[in-house]
């Protein structure tokens, strides 16, 4: 399928062009997932897509499954309810690194706990873009924003290692610079029966690029390019040589833990008497 | 066939929650509704439900939400401060129309207060403790038996109008133990039904609605695709931020509700027939109100009792038929008076009105309730 | 051969850059075009990183 076609099948009719700013890599992003969808052909009507609030998080409403656009930080309880709910749903949650690492944080570990089946695909442009240029969780240190004019004194969070340690059964990063790549993750993501999140590292030129002078949206995404290494060459590097760069690529990957649905599915069995 | 049970108002809400086919519990830890979720915990995997326990209480509403969209009949319960978290996503579920139930078992506040102790403070907050103009239901049960009869009751309304409704227990129910008759079974208990679609999924815009102004709600996975936000959206349930379309959605939603105050809000009355006077009281304060006018009348005080049941929408038609009929309303609740304003509001001064607060930690005494009904009345 | 929509264009530049056989330009009123549309050799560079969804190679 062409991602045109791709477009006409999984986009809602009508609803582009999209809000994100000229040169946002949000729109990549979500065409990534959208490839992902359509690589391992889900009926429409088995996908939920749930996100929170923020930039990133109006994607649900471009696409055409069963979608939320929830409250800020609240994508994935609501997603676990989902889940939860109706385990034959592949739920999907979009949403961002303020989103899923400052006021969602702890639903974000717990879920990864969990080991809950659901897709995290969490578009981090190291900034609030919604709001105008903020520091989050993820905005590196010393970087400049809104909030933090002298550059930021706080330390970034490595959400990947996060997620990792709090459980995640299955943790990958890629750049919009390497769409093909982040689509192969999330589809990856999708398959992978347990709690998956994928980083995926988007451009916000508007408020993050032009607070600290990296240049518009195609500089960018050449700084993903020039910064992005894949796990195995990074491992490589000495710790010098890591400095500044970030791996990408599948970061962990557990097939043997039990996923949550399935578990709460034999304790009724186990309830019921083991009928 | 029915069996004669002594339970606690929680556990009561909960066999309540089982008739009712509430089949997902979304929870958080906190007393008093604890028992809530323990026996929920245990009962419903045997049915084939699902219980979580959340890392909080607002992903506790958050997992109830999620589970509505999926079609089930949901529940979650809580206390202050645990009630106070979950205001925004109550805001959520109002404004994308979300049926789910909420018990909030009351304690003394604010903050951690007094946990083990019956306050009635959180009235004001079940009506106004979400941002933005909003309207959802409240029920208030003042026994045990009660506590099953208002827990189907609370789906019926949740379903029917697609909206939150608060449990608003406190702590004297949640925790008494009462003789309570139940079915042997629930199989014959009617099932509030949730409105679908009538129109393919191809036809299907989210939030248009026909006369009774609320629209269908089809569950995810159904065939039916649809968006959800809580940004204001029009039918289509995309946002709309244009000014008609920000009256439109708050217009409809006001509405719903109140088109239909004769069906929602109840009211008991008690040796109300020949009243002079009334004592106007709700819930755990309503136990000893009931004794008070006994007590009252055998001194030949014509006075009798004003029981919401529906606690909001504010029973406003029934306040003011009293005012033209009584010389004395004395409101007595455990708090340092909230739903008085209200009373006091509606009455406009056209008959007096005086407030009985008591919220010391304790509940009055039916002989409190009495010297205070005659320093008022004389 | 190179599809584009236009009006979902926002002109952000992302598939000038990486085009390889400078096919591209970002005109006056902030739209792409093709200005050189026979060098293209339809690698897809900008139909994979446009984020708007406004440019396609069919092929």
């Amino acid at each position: 399928m062409s991602m045109e076609e791709m477009i006409d099948k999984y986009f809602r009719p009508g609803r582009l062009p999209h809000i994100w700013c000229p040169g946002c890599g949000n729109g990549i992003v979500t065409g990534c997932i959208v490839k992902a969808i359509a690589k391992l052909n889900l009926e429409k009507n088995d996908v939920a897509v749930i996100s929170g609030i923020g930039c990133s998080s109006r994607a649900s409403g471009y696409l055409d499954f069963n979608t939320v656009h929830s409250a800020h930080g609240r994508a994935i309880p609501i997603a676990t309810g989902v889940k939860l709910a109706e385990p034959k749903l592949n739920v999907i949650v979009v949403t961002g690194d303020g989103d899923a690492t400052a006021i969602g944080g702890n639903h974000l570990i717990h879920a990864a706990r969990r080991n809950i089946d659901m897709t995290v695909v969490l578009y981090n442009n190291n900034i609030y873009g919604m709001t105008g240029g903020q520091y989050s969780p993820l905005t590196p240190e010393h970087a400049k924003a809104t909030t933090a004019p002298y550059g930021t004194v706080e330390r970034s969070f490595d959400i990947a290692e996060l997620a990792k340690a709090a459980g995640a059964t299955f943790v990958a990063r890629g750049t919009t610079f390497h769409a093909p790549l982040l689509a192969d993750l999330i589809t990856k993501g999708i398959e992978h029966k347990g709690f998956s999140l994928i980083e995926a590292i988007t451009g916000c030129p508007i408020s993050f690029g032009r607070q600290n002078k990296i240049g518009g949206p195609a500089e960018m995404i050449q700084w993903q390019r020039d910064h992005a290494l894949p796990l195995a060459a990074f491992d490589k590097l000495s710790a010098e040589q890591k400095s500044g760069k970030f791996p990408i690529g599948i970061l962990y990957q557990n097939n043997d833990c039990k996923e949550y649905t399935e578990a709460y599915d034999e304790l009724i069995v186990a309830a019921q008497g083991g009928k | 066939m029915s069996k004669i049970l002594l339970l606690q108002g929680n556990q009561a809400v909960v066999e309540g929650a089982i008739a009712a086919g509430v089949r997902f519990f979304g929870g958080y830890p906190i007393t008093p509704s604890t028992e809530v979720a323990e026996a929920l915990a245990e009962k419903l995997p045997r049915l084939g439900g699902k219980f979580i326990q959340m890392e909080d209480e607002i992903a506790s509403m958050g997992a109830i939400i999620g589970a509505a969209l999926a079609g089930k009949k949901v529940m979650t319960a809580t206390s202050g401060p645990g009630f106070s978290l979950k205001q925004e996503l109550i805001g959520y579920a109002c404004a994308a129309e979300i049926p789910l139930v909420i018990v909030n078992v009351q304690r003394v506040g604010p903050s951690t207060g007094q946990p083990t102790s019956p306050s009635q403070g959180d009235v004001m907050q079940a009506r106004w403790g979400t941002h933005g103009d909003h309207w959802l239901i409240a029920l208030t049960p003042a026994s045990v038996p009660e506590c099953f009869d208002l827990t189907l009751r609370a789906y019926a309304l949740s379903e029917k109008y697609r909206t939150p409704v608060i449990l608003l227990m406190d702590e004297i129910i949640g925790h008494m133990r009462e003789k309570i008759e139940l079915p042997e079974s629930y199989d014959e208990i009617p099932q509030a039904e949730r409105k679908q679609p009538d129109c393919s999924p191809e036809d299907f815009l989210a939030y248009a609605t026909d006369d009774s102004l609320v629209p269908a709600m089809p569950a995810f996975g159904s065939g039916y695709r649809y968006h959800v936000t809580g940004l204001i959206h029009d039918e289509t349930g995309f946002p709309k931020g244009t000014p008609a379309a920000t009256l439109a959605a708050t217009n409809r939603q006001y509405n719903k509700i109140h088109n239909n105050l004769d069906d929602i809000v109840e009211v008991d009355y008690y040796q109300m027939t020949d009243a002079e006077y009334a004592i106007v009281a709700y819930g755990g304060a309503a136990r000893a109100a009931y004794d008070a006018v006994d007590c009252a009348r055998a001194e030949g005080i014509k006075v009798g009792l004003v029981r919401p049941i529906t606690i909001w929408p504010f029973a406003e038609k029934q306040m003011q038929n009293l005012a033209s009929k009584l010389k004395h309303i004395l409101v007595h609740e455990l708090n340092c008076g909230q739903y008085v304003l209200e009373v006091e509001r509606a009455v406009a001064g056209k008959v007096p009105v005086t407030l009985f607060a008591k919220y010391d930690n304790e509940p009055a005494t039916p002989s409190e309730v009495l010297a205070e009904m005659k320093k008022a009345f004389k | 051969m190179l599809k584009i929509y236009t009006e979902r264009c926002k002109g952000c530049g992302i598939c000038v850059a990486f085009c390889p056989k400078k096919v591209l330009a970002v005109n006056e009123i902030e739209k792409v075009e093709a200005v050189n549309e026979a060098d293209c050799i339809k690698c897809g560079q900008c139909e994979t990183r446009c984020p708007d969804f406004a440019i396609f190679v069919e092929k």
